[in-house]
């Protein structure tokens, strides 16, 4: 069999498969113009851009994105440096608890969430309630982001250089882990970002409007206006992911993130 | 006993234990509080009645539409993962092919990172435009004489859902899948080849078994994937399909007459699957380990 040959079922191949991922898109960028009848144009889009509560939606999102990006770092980052550093037998323990999320499907964590938690209001009552369980949604790649992060790091030299130089722990974390974990940091904040833009389980349950719970009203009364909300939603994960693997220079593979919501 | 240890700082030496619990606590406590708490009061929920402890919740998960509802998950779960296997398997072996094209390979990765992210509501109106009964390609095919929905197919039922659903298994399995080929060695097909053995032999007996923990492993990343699934399905079939997640948000917003504990009871269960199916996971992954490290 000549090379050309070799290569012909496997093209035909990719050539199907890609045609099944290309389809929804075109489709949906088609079916955004749609203005009914025969005619195509931008209405959707401009009747959306009017609209106060896309913009409300949108900036809640990326609000409790970056909220959930702090949180989860503050809570993350002395864990793992101390993992890192000093307890490396609690490894297992984390290993554990950071795939926990995978285990207990959101569904049933917003079930367990909404018996536990009644009050008090300031706390279960505004949409900045939703950063609690999107920190734990994240965590499986916050944690894995930053072990990896840590663990090329020479630590333990980092650590005696700096404080036989006299610098306490607070300068030692921020002043010098930090700055060395700048791609790994910026790598769980963009899959942090991916996560928070597109997730609807809690907000839907919880009652709060997030963007992805604005595209699901939206998809009920106008399908042309979610279809061109729908392409905005893709544009982000695309720009949120090309983030990742530009920064991500530790290789393909590291963006193993899974897709259901 | 910490002297056995290489030897720390003199100053962290002094109080080790302490610094410890400084940095290791507000992550420990935050897991217990938003993480094993919330899951441990879907126990206590699901076994505690108004007399005491009861297994009256939990038994009505063996009801008529609890048990239609997880068995559509499990039904559903389990095809979507083979077709994501399957089709997600062959398109990452022939991407890894020597002949293919440089660029190739990066399109895939990139394009496959942002379709396994690009779930959610959002796929599902994107394949109600394409698909749906008003959806572009429906339409299309209508005007060159092929009614869709005429001959039986709809987009709102379970092989629906696997359409939708293989967005994002395929580039998934591709992802995960990927390493373990790459690690497929040259040498073991020209060794094989050298002895005589056909394309066939070599899968059969070299790299389908070395492959098999990988593929197996994977299968269960998929499934637990498209069970956990709940905006797609919601959006999609809003109830048309019984499925556990969708269930589960019925009782929490209210909209059927069941009390909160069969909720719990059905999270519970969903929980159950899960702990299976992870468990399998776990014993796979270890004995993965023995080949992915050398």
């Amino acid at each position: 069999m000549t090379r050309r040959g070799a290569t012909l079922i496997p093209s035909l191949g990719l050539g199907v498969v890609g045609l099944y991922f290309i389809t929804p898109l075109l489709a949906t960028g088609v079916f955004s113009l749609w203005e009914g009848g025969d005619r195509y144009g931008f209405a959707a889009y401009g009747a959306l851009i009017h609209q106060p509560k896309l913009w409300q939606s949108l900036g809640l999102s990326v609000r409790l994105a970056i909220e959930t990006i702090l949180v989860g770092l503050v809570v993350l980052v002395p864990a793992v440096f101390w993992l890192n550093l000093r307890v490396q037998r609690l490894r297992p323990l984390f290993d554990f608890l950071s795939v926990l999320p995978f285990v207990v499907p959101p569904i049933a964590l917003v079930a367990g969430m909404t018996t536990l938690y009644t009050g008090p209001d300031w706390f279960v009552g505004t949409a900045n309630y939703l950063v609690v369980p999107y920190v734990i949604l994240a965590l499986p790649y916050t944690y894995r982001a930053l072990d990896v992060g840590m663990r090329a790091l020479d630590l333990k030299t980092l650590t005696e250089a700096s404080q036989s130089l006299g610098a306490g722990w607070l300068t030692l974390i921020f002043r010098v882990v930090v700055p060395n974990l700048t791609t790994a940091l910026i790598g769980a904040a963009l899959l942090t970002i991916a996560i928070v833009m597109g997730e609807f389980t809690f907000a839907n349950i919880l009652l709060f409007n997030t963007f992805a719970v604005y595209i699901d009203y939206v998809g009920q009364t106008s399908a042309t206006e979610a279809s061109a909300l729908t392409l905005l939603s893709f544009l982000i994960t695309w720009l949120a992911m090309l983030g990742v693997l530009f920064t991500g220079r530790s290789g393909r593979g590291q963006v193993q993130i899974g897709g259901a919501r | 006993m910490s002297a056995a240890t290489t030897p720390p700082p003199a100053r962290a030496a002094r109080s080790g234990g302490w610094f410890t619990f400084v940095f290791m606590a507000p992550f420990l406590l935050y897991v217990s509080a938003f993480l094993i708490l919330p899951t441990l009061m879907l126990l206590a929920t699901a076994f505690l009645g108004k007399h005491g402890l009861t297994l009256h919740y939990v038994r009505s998960l063996g009801q008529g539409q609890t048990v239609v509802a997880f068995r559509n998950s499990i039904e559903l779960s389990a095809l979507a993962a083979f077709v994501g296997l399957v089709i997600g398997g062959l398109t990452a072996y022939f991407v890894l092919l020597p002949g293919m094209p440089r660029g190739l390979r990066s399109l895939v990765t990139t394009f496959g990172a942002v379709a396994a992210n690009f779930a959610g509501v959002p796929l599902a109106f994107a394949f109600i435009a394409t698909l749906g009964s008003l959806g572009i390609i429906t339409v299309w095919l209508k005007l060159i004489g092929i009614n869709l929905y005429g001959s039986g197919f709809t987009l709102y039922s379970l092989p629906g859902l696997v359409l939708v659903y293989a967005y994002f298994q395929i580039p998934l399995m591709v992802i995960v899948i990927t390493p373990a080929l790459e690690a497929l060695r040259r040498e073991w097909r020209e060794a094989a080849e050298n002895l005589g053995a056909s394309a066939w032999d070599y899968w059969r007996h070299v790299g389908l078994p070395i492959l098999l923990p990988s593929l197996l492993s994977a299968y269960i990343l998929l499934f637990g994937n498209a069970f956990s699934a709940y905006a797609t399905p919601y959006a999609l079939t809003s109830g048309i399909v019984a499925l556990v997640p969708v269930a589960i948000s019925n009782v929490l917003s209210g909209n059927v007459m069941v009390s909160q504990q069969t909720g719990a009871a059905l999270a519970l269960g969903m929980i159950g699957v899960m702990v299976v199916v992870m468990g399998i996971y776990a014993l796979i992954a270890r004995r993965v380990g023995r080949w992915v490290k050398r």
